[in-house]
Parts: C-alpha cells; sequence; structure tokens
C-alpha cells in the first residue's frame, strides 16, 4: 500500500526534522532514495535543484515531488499520482501542526526550561552531520559520472562543484543563480 | 478573517525562493508591520521556537499565528495558504518534468547542475557548523552522525534520537 507508505515516511521525516529544510534533506534521502528507492540519487539531486528554483519550503516540495514520483514510478495514473503527492505534503505537516498547537496551548514556557536547552545541546551538533551525511551520500556516479566511464563529464563536474561551493561560501553568490551558471555550463560543456 | 489569513501566507508563500530563513524579512513586514497580529518581541520568541521545533520552518510560523488568531481553524488555514503555491508549483513541473527530461537540451543542463546542487548542500553544512559553536568536546558529534549515516547507512532519526537523550542526559549530569 504505497499511500500508507508514503503517509508514515513522510509523518517520520515531518516528526524528526529538526534544523530547518536543509536538515530534512538527509531524513528524506534516506527514506525515499536508500530505503525504499523511490528515487534515483539523481533524481533526487534534481528534486533539490528545483526547489532552489522555485517558491516555497524544501521539505514541502521534496514531499510533493516524491509523493508524486513514487507513484507514477510504481505505474499508477496520474490523478492516483496526484493523491500520492497529496498524502506526503498532509503526512509532512501534520506533527508541526500538532506540535505548534501543542505548543502555543501549553509548552510556551517550556521551551526556555532547562531541560529543553540540554537537549538542544545535543541536537544542534547532530544536524551537522546529518547534513554532512546528505553531501557524502550525494557524491555518486549519477551526479558526478566517474572517470572510468565519461572522464571529461567527470572533471568538469569536480570542476562545477569546488567553483559552485567557492562561489556561495565565499563570494555569496545568490545559490539561484549558480544553479543558473552551472546550467549554462553543462549545456555548453556536456551536451 | 480567513480569507485574510489564507492570503497573507499565500503570498509569503509564492514569494519565498531559496526556502526557510529567507522568509524571516517577509513574514516580519507582513505579521509584525502591516497587520500587527503579532509584535516585535512576540515575533522573536516565535522564530525561536519554530527553529527548533521539528518540521517545516515556514509552515511552523504559519500554524502559530493562525492557531493564535483563529483556533486551529485558522492554524488550517494558515498552514494550507503557506503550503499550497509551493505544492501547485512542485505538481505542475513534477507532470511536465519527466517529459522533458530526455530533451538533449535539459539532460545537458542538468549534468552541470547536479554536481553544483552538491555542493549547494556542503555550505550550509560549514554554515551550521559555524553557528553550533563546536569545539573539541562537541566537534566528535557531526563526524560520528555523518559517518554512521554516510557508511553504515544508520537512519538519520536514530542520530537524533541519540543526540536529544545524549543532551538531556549530558545537562542533568551538567546540573
Amino acid at each position: 500500500m504505497i499511500y500508507l507508505k508514503l503517509f508514515i515516511t513522510f509523518f517520520k521525516i515531518g516528526l524528526f526534522g529538526f534544523g530547518g529544510g536543509y536538515g530534512m534533506l538527509s531524513l528524506i534521502q534516506h527514506d525515499t532514495v536508500e530505503d525504499y528507492h523511490w528515487l534515483s540519487s539523481s533524481e533526487f539531486t534534481d528534486i533539490v535543484a528545483i526547489s532552489q528554483m522555485t517558491p516555497g519550503p524544501i521539505g514541502i516540495n521534496s514531499a510533493t515531488y516524491c509523493g508524486y514520483t513514487a507513484c507514477v514510478n510504481a505505474g499508477y495514473s496520474v490523478p492516483m499520482a496526484v493523491l500520492g503527492s497529496t498524502t506526503a505534503t498532509f503526512a509532512l505537516v501534520l506533527p508541526s501542526l500538532i506540535l505548534m498547537v501543542l505548543i502555543s496551548r501549553m509548552f510556551m514556557m517550556y521551551m526556555k526550561t532547562r531541560t529543553v536547552t540540554s537537549v538542544f545541546l545535543g541536537l544542534r551538533p547532530a544536524v551537522v552531520g546529518l547534513l554532512a551525511a546528505a553531501t557524502l551520500l550525494l557524491c555518486t556516479r549519477e551526479n558526478f559520472s566517474a572517470p572510468s566511464e565519461d572522464l571529461w563529464q567527470f572533471c568538469i563536474s569536480i570542476f562545477l562543484f569546488v567553483a559552485a561551493f567557492y562561489g556561495v561560501m565565499f563570494m555569496k553568490v545568490n545559490p539561484i543563480r549558480m544553479i543558473l551558471y552551472s546550467a549554462v555550463a553543462g549545456l555548453l560543456l556536456l551536451y | 478573517m480567513y480569507a485574510e489569513l489564507f492570503k497573507t501566507f499565500f503570498k509569503i508563500g509564492i514569494f519565498t525562493i531559496g526556502g526557510g530563513y529567507a522568509m524571516i524579512p517577509l513574514i516580519e513586514e507582513e505579521v509584525v508591520n502591516r497587520r500587527r497580529w503579532v509584535d516585535k518581541d512576540e515575533m522573536l520568541d516565535l522564530i525561536a521556537v519554530a527553529q527548533s521545533c521539528p518540521g517545516v520552518f515556514a509552515v511552523n510560523i504559519a500554524i502559530f499565528i493562525g492557531y493564535k488568531l483563529n483556533k486551529v481553524r485558522g492554524a488550517i488555514v494558515t498552514t494550507l495558504g503557506a503550503v499550497l503555491p509551493s505544492f501547485l508549483i512542485i505538481l505542475a513541473i513534477a507532470m511536465f518534468f519527466k517529459q522533458f527530461e530526455d530533451n538533449r537540451v535539459v539532460a545537458a543542463m542538468f549534468r552541470g547542475i547536479r554536481p553544483a546542487v552538491v555542493a549547494l548542500i556542503a555550505v550550509p553544512t560549514f554554515n551550521l557548523a559555524k553557528r553550533a559553536h563546536l569545539n573539541r568536546f562537541t566537534v566528535w558529534i557531526p563526524v560520528v552522525s555523518a559517518l554512521v549515516i554516510w557508511l553504515l547507512g544508520v537512519s538519520p532519526i536514530w542520530v537524533i534520537i541519540i543526540a536529544g537523550v545524549g543532551g538531556y542526559i549530558y545537562g542533568r549530569i551538567a546540573a
């Protein structure tokens, strides 16, 4: 039952997705790519790219896209796939809806207690690790090609990775612009 | 009232490109300066709470403000407003992307985009590491977390649970 699986998966992601959109990526990737194989590694990267260029939070974008693609890949019709993407998006938002309502009703003060502060003492560094893992898991043959497969594409990929990292990290280039530059580079060099 | 709540968060949803924290100034402008639904100090508390809660940051803020103004119904309306723009746009892309994917021009563009996107995910890793104030006693936490997920295929959810419980135990011992 793919809808139930989608619901449980994205509910879990919504419940444990600490650290904002990027912190969630690692969870989404683990379940949809590594576990259920709903998406290939390059499809996942494409979603991240599309999310960067379109409005809206990356978590919502991934849930909507995964819900749709997972159903289509499983051979469902378009309306059934739309239902799949609705299920995934609803499931992602549901834990927030429950938690935030609870917090605004009773725990608003509780958020500053010692207990919550110490939980975050452990969570904050771990989320850094989650992001690092997401990056490492995306360094695949599908995203970069390989020297044995296509040496030219591999070298260009490494160059684009380094250039994009340097540009966004140190020159503060807008990420959307960076994606457009790399698209042009891909068109000119990897056609 | 519902229409106004929906409209405001729909607008916020449409105009956020690049996700999460890019939304903060826009949300502040709409809900603090223009509509006066919450005041400035409340907004600061709200940002802190929304950041420490799991889930999508902008949606958390939308839920909180909706609930404050019109209870559960208000929260549902603001959530729908914040989610609907990206839902519709991504659904349209998901429907048509498959047809373009095999187009040679699009394929070449995405061969260039993919390595750049991996870099875009690497950048916040370092920015977040700076903000987490790692020192020589805590630097092993992200390293071990990343390695068990990457090499052993451990679910990130376990890492989150263990890190949270670990932080709690550490806090009790320190106290």
